[in-house]
């Protein structure tokens, strides 16, 4: 049997964005998803540490995949995850000091991730360097979305303020709930189920689709 | 029974021996401690002034723009311009004594208390002759947005800082007597504010006598 036959590249590059986003398809990464998305810098932040953390652990990985024994691959895959978030939590605590401390622990916490240690084990130990790196980008783009889209609507709601900005003016109520832990699920939940519903509506729309044109298009012929 | 068959596009490869896992695992943690290593020195430098320049800027603060501060570390009988013998000058408790020309400010003074979500760090400023305080800046907090984050964001509660007596005497609002050593605490807030109150009080109780006794006269060195 012949092996399956790859996707083009950029596919590997276009698949994280929607198809299969990290966490509104995959259900991945939901840790920093809930607790950092109370701001839409906060939520900057830790997309930026994600995409680094994610580029530079997706390229050694790929790059070493034949020389790893397979009995120690996640052990050496989580060395190197952990490598590249101490390095990210060193660089944004030298280069943002406001920003690391918002984050917290939740950088470091990114060893344990399971955008990245999932990426590792399923695409980087398998495909070439430069399949892993655009699969590792648009995985980034994916989780970087959506996390901006939870911290807009939470700060938006929260506090009134898009990136520190006053957009609802001064005489509105925040809605202190929206950047406490329950907003966050909150909305998780309402982002996912109207992610399922326009997924379920354009599956319904393409099966109509295609049996309408398909005997119309067999009776043409 | 066999072991199952791993998938078509991964390369079947036999069990390494012993030597050549603990060479992959030891190899790799040489890599991620001389990578984390060469980090550490190139980034801590500029994490060490980020820091010094944050403390410089809260002392500043608590202690209305001083022209200078010494740094004086606490023993258990004194205030002492030396570092004392095998302390860490990073980790070892300092108080700041501020001066505006030759005159004597007062003291900056680092307090930690129990918060409501986690441990509050403050600093706050202290003129040992009148009892006064003359400033309070929260320095690092978890406290829930929203609500005890009002310790910090709350321009009314921390303006009082810069006038109330020790110790402190935590007040709900409308039920004071005027005293100067009152604070009226935060609507919906009362356990960070009391927290706040007590970190002061209780860091005053230890290091106040040793401020008091710090002949601010001694010749600089």
């Amino acid at each position: 049997m012949s092996p399956a036959k790859k996707p083009p590249p950029s596919q590997e590059l276009i698949k994280g964005i929607w198809r299969e986003n990290p966490v509104l398809v995959q259900l991945l990464g939901l840790c920093p998803a809930l607790a950092v998305t109370n701001s839409v810098a906060n939520s900057i932040a830790m997309s930026g540490a994600v995409l680094f953390v994610l580029l530079g652990s997706s390229l050694l990985v790929s790059s070493i995949k034949r020389i790893v024994p397979t009995d120690v691959r996640i052990s050496t895959y989580i060395l190197i995850i952990a490598t590249f978030v101490t390095i990210a939590d060193m660089i944004l605590e030298a280069s943002v000091p406001a920003v690391h401390k918002e984050l917290g622990a939740f950088v470091a916490l990114i060893v344990v991730n399971c955008i990245i240690l999932g990426r590792q084990e399923a695409f980087a130990s398998k495909n070439s360097v430069g399949r892993s790196l655009l699969d590792a980008v648009g995985m980034s783009i994916g989780f970087t979305l959506t996390m901006v889209l939870m911290g807009t609507v939470r700060e938006v709601l929260g506090n009134g303020t898009f990136l520190g900005y006053s957009v609802l003016g001064p005489n509105y109520e925040p809605w202190v709930i929206m950047i406490l832990p329950p907003g966050g699920f909150l909305t998780l939940g309402v982002i996912l189920l109207v992610f399922s519903w326009v997924k379920r509506r354009s599956a319904a729309r393409d099966k109509v689709a295609s049996s309408i044109g398909g005997p119309a298009v067999q009776e043409a012929a | 029974m066999t072991a199952p068959a791993p998938p078509a596009d991964v390369p079947a490869r036999p069990s390494a021996s012993a030597q050549r896992l603990i060479a992959t695992l030891g190899g790799f943690g040489a890599l991620a401690g001389l990578l984390i290593v060469s980090v550490f020195v190139v980034t801590q430098p500029t994490i060490r002034a980020n820091k010094a320049a944050a403390l410089a800027a809260a002392i500043s603060e608590v202690l209305a723009a001083p022209d200078r501060y010494d740094t004086l570390y606490v023993t258990a009988d004194a205030l002492t311009r030396e570092l004392p013998s095998g302390a860490n000058a990073e980790t070892a408790e300092a108080v700041y004594l501020g001066w505006r020309g030759e005159a004597p400010v007062g003291f900056a003074v680092v307090a930690n208390g129990s918060g409501f979500q986690d441990n509050i760090r403050l600093i706050f400023g202290y003129d040992v002759s009148s009892a006064q305080l003359l400033g309070m800046l929260v320095l690092e907090s978890k406290e829930t947005p929203g609500l005890g984050d009002k310790i910090y964001k709350d321009a009314e509660f921390v303006a009082q800082f810069s006038q109330v007596h020790a110790p402190l005497v935590g007040v709900k609002e409308g039920q004071g007597n005027g005293l100067p050593t009152e604070l009226v605490m935060i609507t919906g807030a009362t356990i960070s504010s009391r927290a706040v109150i007590k970190a002061i009080n209780a860091t005053l109780e230890r290091v106040g006598p040793l401020l008091a006794a710090y002949d601010v006269q001694e010749p600089r060195p």
